[in-house]
């Protein structure tokens, strides 16, 4: 500023301070820009959903009346209605067999996986080159072609109108992208701590436990949110394999409810939408910041 | 590790191998077969030869018309997708405060989309009366048939993958941070422009997270079966009626395993078909760094 006051060339002055003010003005178009087009994209990626949570409290005269989200006369008798299905169970017990679902998927999901990745990432043996091309190979296979097999398999087992099905393939680290992403967090990992335990002796089974796993702990932790993701929505599986209404998870419950609910019972079906996205909603609001990392790690699908 | 057995590492691999075999290599080859028979679950599978692709291609107006819906719906959703993703991503790359904020906005379709909840709601959303009408109307347009229509109703099933682009996008906007600041100063030095900068510098550098994400939207695209199955249930005139649909139907409803299976590996082979070309044409454009290429 000093220089600015002092200069004695005024014209060039004036010009420079032209020139600031124009790139000044620029600035502000641009950032008016910026943050105009980011609002009006998160209203459309957020409005649906805080239209879906008002208009499930909503009377069902309500609901299609108009746009706004706010219940002139708030009701719970969406939930009240919906939490009693027009089954002999209640809602709770279909988020109890999603459960059910979920708890030994990950678990497998979670042991298997570390143990594969670990076996990759940390060891050599004959055929490495061809298992890991497979493993990326089973990452772009579609299950569209191994469905249908599949389920005659499980027919022969005799895992129908089971959830084996639902979960025993993850549990042999049958979610590839899972393998893949640990391996690479495993790569990154310097193995200095590892060689040292194995000097002072300890087998590769403890390497494995008190070393890897706490060190590999964020990168599971974003393995094991993906998976109650991905379970929590999944409807095909169920809804090839769950034939029987006192096994079924959410995702079917809802489908049945809108099957079997009256036409203009509206409040009821957005009231059971609004509580099967909650758990997911939630765990993703606690722990973002591992679904963030975990899908610019590794890359995700979704 | 030096002195280990050399067979350890294939004991922790164990579960792999297993589950390799008996999920996937046995199911991937005895879905080949039996797209070759004639299997209806009552009776052994007849073997048939190409029967089912003779009467696929030839005699089956359902399939054709499922087969045409599915490219339209892949060819449109995935660029208009990753379009969008990298639009937004950029943006965000900016030093632009409250990025969490939004990056966390953006990205929550993402984590429920897939839910058939949020398939209801779309239902719920586009329908006659339903909020996009009224909004339509509250600025002066005409209310649009959403699922009455062919066209409309595959593109309000475009929308619902458009509506979760937050995952593509999150993906863009790593590779973005990543990117050395000094070779925007060089460029800056050298007077590029903006757009030219964007061209010449970003695009290359993001090519091979473009490549990732083509190749993984495009192989979920063809495999979209919930917004479909519950929104508008393959209709009006089988226009949402995707080629897993048409398998579904077929396996699980009519149980006609053997010609499920050969729609299926129609549809595999065409994902692969594509699958390939991306692979092949990427030595083209994809830009890997340390390679000696220009």
């Amino acid at each position: 500023m000093a220089d600015h006051v002092l200069s004695p060339n005024l014209a060039v002055d004036r010009e420079a301070d032209r020139i600031l003010k124009a790139q000044r003005r620029r600035q502000i178009v641009s950032a008016t820009f910026r943050y105009g087009v980011l609002t009006l994209v998160g209203l459309f990626m957020l409005y649906p959903l805080i239209w879906l949570v008002g208009a499930s409290f909503k009377t069902n005269s309500e609901i299609f009346a108009g746009a706004g989200f706010i219940p002139h006369e708030p009701t719970a008798s969406g939930y009240v209605n919906g939490w009693k299905t027009s089954t002999p169970y209640t809602f709770g017990h279909f988020f109890w067999n999603t459960f059910l679902i979920v708890m030994p998927k990950i678990i497998g999901t979670a042991i298997s996986c570390t143990a594969v990745a670990y076996g990759f990432a940390r060891f050599d043996f004959p055929g490495k080159k061809i298992l890991f091309a497979s493993l990326i190979a089973t990452l772009l296979l579609p299950n569209v072609v191994t469905r249908i097999p599949q389920y005659l398999l499980f027919r022969d087992l005799g895992w129908l109108d089971s959830y084996l099905p639902l979960w025993v393939p993850s549990a042999f680290a049958g979610d590839a992208f899972f393998v893949f992403m640990l391996v690479q967090f495993l790569r990154a990992i310097p193995r200095d701590m590892e060689e040292a335990a194995r000097v002072d002796g300890a087998n590769t089974w403890q390497v494995l436990l008190f070393i890897v796993v706490p060190l590999l702990t964020p990168a599971l932790i974003s393995v094991c949110l993906f998976q109650f993701m991905w379970t929590m929505n999944d409807f095909l599986g169920p809804l090839i394999y769950i034939s029987s209404v006192d096994k079924f998870p959410v995702s079917l419950a809802l489908k049945l409810s809108i099957d079997t609910t009256e036409a203009f019972e509206w409040n009821r079906i957005l009231a059971m939408s609004v509580l099967t996205i909650m758990p997911a909603l939630i765990v993703f609001f606690l722990a973002q910041k591992y679904f963030i990392e975990g899908i610019s790690a590794g890359g995700v699908k979704g | 590790m030096s002195g280990d057995n050399r067979f350890l590492g294939l004991v922790y691999l164990s579960p792999y191998i297993i589950g390799l075999m008996v999920f996937t290599a046995l199911p991937f080859a005895a879905s080949f077969y039996l797209s070759f028979t004639d299997y209806n679950l009552m009776s052994a599978p007849v073997f048939t030869g190409l029967d089912n692709y003779w009467k696929l291609f030839t005699g089956d107006r359902t399939f054709r018309k499922s087969l045409w819906v599915t490219l339209v719906y892949v060819f449109t959703t995935v660029p208009l997708k990753l379009a969008f993703a990298l639009f937004i991503a950029v943006i965000l790359n900016y030093k632009l405060k409250f990025i969490n904020f939004f990056r966390t906005a953006f990205y929550v379709p993402s984590i429920l989309g897939g839910s058939i909840a949020i398939a209801v709601m779309w239902r719920y959303l586009f329908a006659d009366v339903g909020i996009v009408n009224m909004a339509l109307q509250g600025v002066g347009l005409e209310p649009v048939n959403w699922f009455g229509d062919p066209t409309n109703a595959l593109f309000t099933i475009t929308l619902l993958r458009l509506w979760q682009f937050g995952s593509a996008m999150v993906i863009f906007l790593a590779a973005l941070q990543s990117i050395d600041k000094s070779l925007y100063e060089a460029a800056s030095i050298d007077g590029a422009g903006k757009f030219s900068t964007f061209w010449h510098i970003t695009m290359p550098l993001i090519t091979p997270v473009i490549f990732f994400n083509l190749i993984m939207q495009m192989v979920q695209a063809f495999q979209e079966f919930n917004g479909p199955y519950i929104i508008t249930q393959g209709g009006p005139l089988k226009s949402t009626y995707l080629l897993p649909l048409y398998i579904y139907e077929e396996a699980f409803k009519r149980f006609d395993m053997g010609y499920a299976s050969a729609i299926a590996w129609v549809l595999f082979v065409i994902i692969m078909v594509l699958t390939v070309i991306a692979f092949w044409s990427s030595r083209h454009w994809v830009y890997y760094a340390g390679d000696k290429r220009s």
